[in-house]
């Protein structure tokens, strides 16, 4: 089938790229542009691994079209670290704990971020509610809320 | 689990668009919106259009506002924009009530209300609203404009009035009046899993008694319905307790859950009484104790 050259904007960086219309965002990030932090999962949108932000809302890479993405700012978890300093986020994930086999770890880095930055006031129970929307079979939910609301309280993401 | 080859048309209006889809339609061309049930279905293979016709970058389609007594919503305006209620009057408040049911925020950061509708899931929350409000559709093809009521679109169970060329442009939700009051209950499984079963309950009450009642009920049967016997039952009655159980019974009694196993209609029954009961609790502001998982342990 035909494909298409397209620009996608990843983490401030253009990548001119050539996909067929079928190609997924996350498959393009991964096996296109080569950025692997973006991990794929279930590929029908239950698991939320693919999670990235576009235009600052967190989405299912696996449930939109790369061609759909041009235009749009793209974040991936390759964005969140500063040089050797990672992102508040991250360093919570670490302090508390809220990684295990690390495989959800970028989906719910980018959920947590997208929301934290546009709702800096989220409330506990809002924190667990947005956080249902991805899955973590090592089952660490507790401390993959105890890192968000952590960051949460110290307002460091907004 | 990767989606078949497909031709991405990208119209740049809604004429362009309805042009293109009557080009493609004749070969399973379809509209693209949100995504969020077309693709996951296109990366199983349940579904595989030929053509796309890409609504999302058509800025008429992101409309949303209060035009003539009703909120018109457009095919791109996304579940998520109803996080917040988007009028003052009880309309956006119940809006932003049900819209938390839908899926995940991830989901309805892409997802739309108009796909919702025209996907026609017997479990879409806002098949239960668009059938209880009374909503109108309005469908674009070549051939013109027509205005279609929310139960005559739905036909039932993934299906509804859309001919293969036409698409649903807008939704107009009646606003409703200043003192109108709402409830809505749904019990899923999971947290942004599928509905079991939902009941949307709206009225308003003067001198002590229900008027203007309208009771929805959704996720049990193939489509969304009002129950009119339970409506008859407590128009213009104070609303206490009791009444509500027994609209809850009559509930149970009318539904006739899409189920071949016995014992799930059973479930789905009760359960019919169950959100009944808790969304006119709700409606009149009479609390209601216990979760679902509450209502899921308590099956007779």
């Amino acid at each position: 089938m035909s494909e298409r050259e397209i620009v996608l904007t990843v983490n401030g960086v253009e990548h001119r790229v050539r996909v067929e219309p079928r190609r997924t965002l996350v498959d393009t990030l991964r096996e296109t542009i080569g950025l692997t932090g973006t991990h794929v999962g279930c590929e029908h949108g239950v698991c939320g691994a693919c999670t990235v932000l576009l235009d600052g809302e967190p989405v299912r890479a696996c449930l939109m079209f790369a061609v759909q993405a041009e235009g749009k700012a793209i974040r991936t978890v390759e964005g969140l670290a500063t040089g050797d300093t990672l992102h508040p986020m991250q360093q919570a994930f670490m302090d508390h704990h809220a990684l295990q086999c690390g495989f959800c770890t970028p989906g719910f880095l980018m959920l947590a971020v997208g929301v934290l930055e546009r709702q800096p006031d989220i409330t506990d129970d809002e924190i667990v509610d947005m956080l249902s929307s991805n899955l973590c079979r090592c089952t660490g939910y507790v401390n993959i809320i105890k890192a968000v609301r952590a960051v949460a309280a110290q307002g460091r993401v907004a | 689990m990767k989606p078949a080859p497909f031709v991405h048309h990208v119209p740049r209006s809604l004429d362009e668009a309805v042009e293109m889809l009557a080009r493609v339609a004749e070969d399973d061309g379809r509209i693209l919106a949100g995504g969020q049930t077309l693709v996951p279905t296109m990366a199983l293979r349940l579904a595989r259009p030929s053509h796309l016709v890409d609504i999302n970058t058509i800025p008429e389609l992101t409309r949303i506002e209060v035009a003539d007594g009703a909120l018109v919503v457009g095919a791109c305006v996304r579940h998520a924009a109803f996080h917040r209620p988007v009028e003052p009057g009880p309309l956006g408040a119940l809006l932003a009530t049900v819209v938390r049911h839908i899926a995940h925020l991830p989901i309805r950061t892409r997802g739309t209300m108009c796909g919702s509708l025209a996907n026609a899931d017997p479990a879409s929350e806002w098949c239960l609203v668009a059938e209880t409000l009374g909503a109108m559709l309005e469908l674009r093809s070549v051939r013109g404009t027509r205005t279609i009521a929310a139960d005559a679109f739905n036909l039932g169970y993934l299906e509804t009035a859309l001919a293969p060329d036409e698409m649903l442009a807008f939704v107009r939700l009646p606003l409703l009046p200043a003192t109108t009051r709402f409830g809505f209950e749904e019990v899923s499984r999971r947290a942004g899993d599928y509905a079991q079963a939902m009941a949307l309950a709206v009225c308003e009450i003067e001198g002590g008694v229900m008027r203007a009642v309208r009771l929805g009920l959704g996720a049990v049967e193939g489509k969304p319905r009002r129950l009119a016997e339970a409506e008859a039952l407590l128009e213009g009655a104070r609303p206490e307790p009791d009444l509500f159980r027994r609209a809850g019974a009559v509930a149970s009694g009318l539904a006739e859950p899409v189920e071949a196993d016995e014992e799930v209609a059973v479930y789905k029954r009760h359960l019919a009484g169950v959100v009944v009961e808790r969304a006119l609790l709700r409606a009149a502001s009479i609390a209601t104790d216990g979760s679902s998982h509450e209502i899921i342990r308590g099956v007779p």
